[in-house]
């Protein structure tokens, strides 16, 4: 639960449903196997681990695919370092999916599970692909239905339910022989216990030397989102490709969030280069606050920095390198990939503690992370 | 405009909501011109299981999720 990964398990089901293959409309996904290493490591917590996928088609009209995932975390971060003690643990999860394809239609079912020693989540997902006019144009309708149980490692009576349900609608469109567009709209339930049951907020408390104490945050059961994601993808004149992409995002928290990209992907003999430069700023949902004026000060309180309004920039490197093109053995190609994501957050009221500074006025807190990427890739 | 520029425009609304007032019409980039849109960079997400864990990065460091060709739930995580 309070690992950078907990709830990992809807997207990842989903992802898996809804692979995107470009402008190859009407077929099934490519049978493929990535073999990743994973790598975050900011703010004190460092998490790493494997991640295996395998698609393989097993009929003339259905594909499988299973996705194995592991996070081994160590957290020292700021809420960590400043309310708790450092910690260990690990994450796994594993997902398994079926795609069938009838004429342009393609119906695809999946499941997740996620288990750590105080979190357990299971997603299961199903979604539709219609592709019309020409091929031109794919429709996709999914649904998916996630239940988790949220624990206490320090309790073992402790046991809350959560439940979230997810709506998509998803319309790729080709424009031009060099222009693709995709637009996605999700709507997303939760209901349920929503927080962390190991994090607290702080209030100002004149009777404590360091002049506010904690108690333990509180936030509403309920949460909806809408978000609505926009992406183009052209192809240059001289084989390269631009990409911009853009999400407005709002949900019952009062949290709303306008995030933009673009990115360059410059082939060069059997090797691809890809930059990408991404900004996402959001306000704060209505419940937060770094200092509350007094004990239960207000109906629901939370203090996660995630909540709190903030600015985020990311820089990302990509290289990848094909080999085995003309094929050896059952294998058609194969390809090793590196990426590194430098990620900075800037949060506007969330602050660090950890300053010598007036209760109230410790500076901002800044995040910089590294997020490495390891991967080989097999088609066959 | 022209009723063919008309259609093009208003397709992923009339895809959207199953309706189709242009009769029948004919697919304006042919299946032979779509050697461009078939290269590997331009695939929208070619490596699922890259764009998975980045993604998640992101849910799990920001307040937003999901609008993005997947599903994502946010986490109260430290």
């Amino acid at each position: 639960m309070r690992t950078l990964t907990p709830r990992l398990t809807l997207l990842a089901g989903c992802l898996l449903l809804t692979v995107n293959h470009g402008a190859l409309a009407g077929v099934l996904p490519e049978d493929r196997t990535d073999i990743l290493y994973h790598l975050y490591d900011g703010g004190g917590v460092e998490i790493d681990g494997p991640s295996l996928l395998m698609r393989k088609q097993v009929a003339k009209n259905v594909s499988l695919v299973g996705n194995y995932y592991i996070d081994m975390v160590s957290s020292a971060s700021i809420d960590v370092i400043t309310t708790a003690s450092p910690y260990s643990e690990e994450r796994k999860q594993y997902s398994l999916g079926m795609d069938y394809l009838h004429a342009n239609t393609t119906m695809s079912l999946g499941f997740t599970n996620s288990t750590e020693s105080d979190f357990d989540a299971t997603t299961y997902n199903l979604s539709i692909s219609q592709d019309m006019f020409g091929d031109l144009t794919t429709l996709t309708l999914s649904y998916a239905l996630g239940d988790d149980v949220v624990g206490r490692s320090d309790d073992e009576t402790f046991s809350r339910d959560n439940t979230r349900q997810h709506y998509g609608v998803g319309l790729t469109q080709i424009l031009t022989r060099n222009l693709i567009t995709t637009l996605n709209f999700e709507t997303i339930t939760d209901e349920g216990f929503l927080n962390n049951p190991y994090r607290s907020v702080r209030y100002a408390d004149s009777g404590s030397p360091l002049g506010y104490s904690y108690e333990p945050e509180l936030y509403p059961h309920t949460r909806t989102s809408n978000a609505v994601g926009l992406r183009a993808r052209y192809y240059l004149p001289y084989r390269a490709a631009l990409q911009g992409e853009y999400r407005f995002f709002t949900d019952t928290w009062d949290i709303e969030s306008h995030t933009a990209a673009i990115s360059y992907v410059h082939p060069m003999d059997d090797w691809t280069f890809t930059i990408k430069y991404r900004w996402h700023d959001q306000t704060g949902a209505h419940f937060f606050s770094d200092l509350f004026s007094r004990p239960e000060a207000t109906n629901f309180r939370g203090r996660d920095k995630e909540l709190s309004p903030l600015t985020s920039q990311t820089l990302k490197f990509a290289a990848s390198y094909e080999f085995m093109s003309d094929g050896w053995r059952f294998i058609d190609k194969g390809s090793v990939n590196f990426s590194i994501d430098l990620l900075t957050v800037d949060y506007h009221e969330f602050r660090d503690l950890t300053a010598d500074a007036l209760v109230g006025e410790e500076p901002f807190y800044t995040l910089d992370a590294d997020v490495v990427q390891l991967f080989f890739s097999f088609w066959y | 405009m022209n009723t063919r520029l008309v259609c093009r425009l208003l397709l992923p609304f009339l895809a959207a909501s199953g309706v189709s007032a242009c009769g029948r019409i004919e697919p304006w980039v042919k299946p032979y011109e779509r050697d461009r849109l078939a290269d590997p960079i331009m695939f929208l997400d070619g490596d699922p299981v890259s764009s998975a864990y980045i993604q998640h990065v992101y849910e799990a460091r920001e307040g937003a999720r999901g609008g993005e060709g997947a599903a994502g739930g946010g986490c109260g995580c430290n």
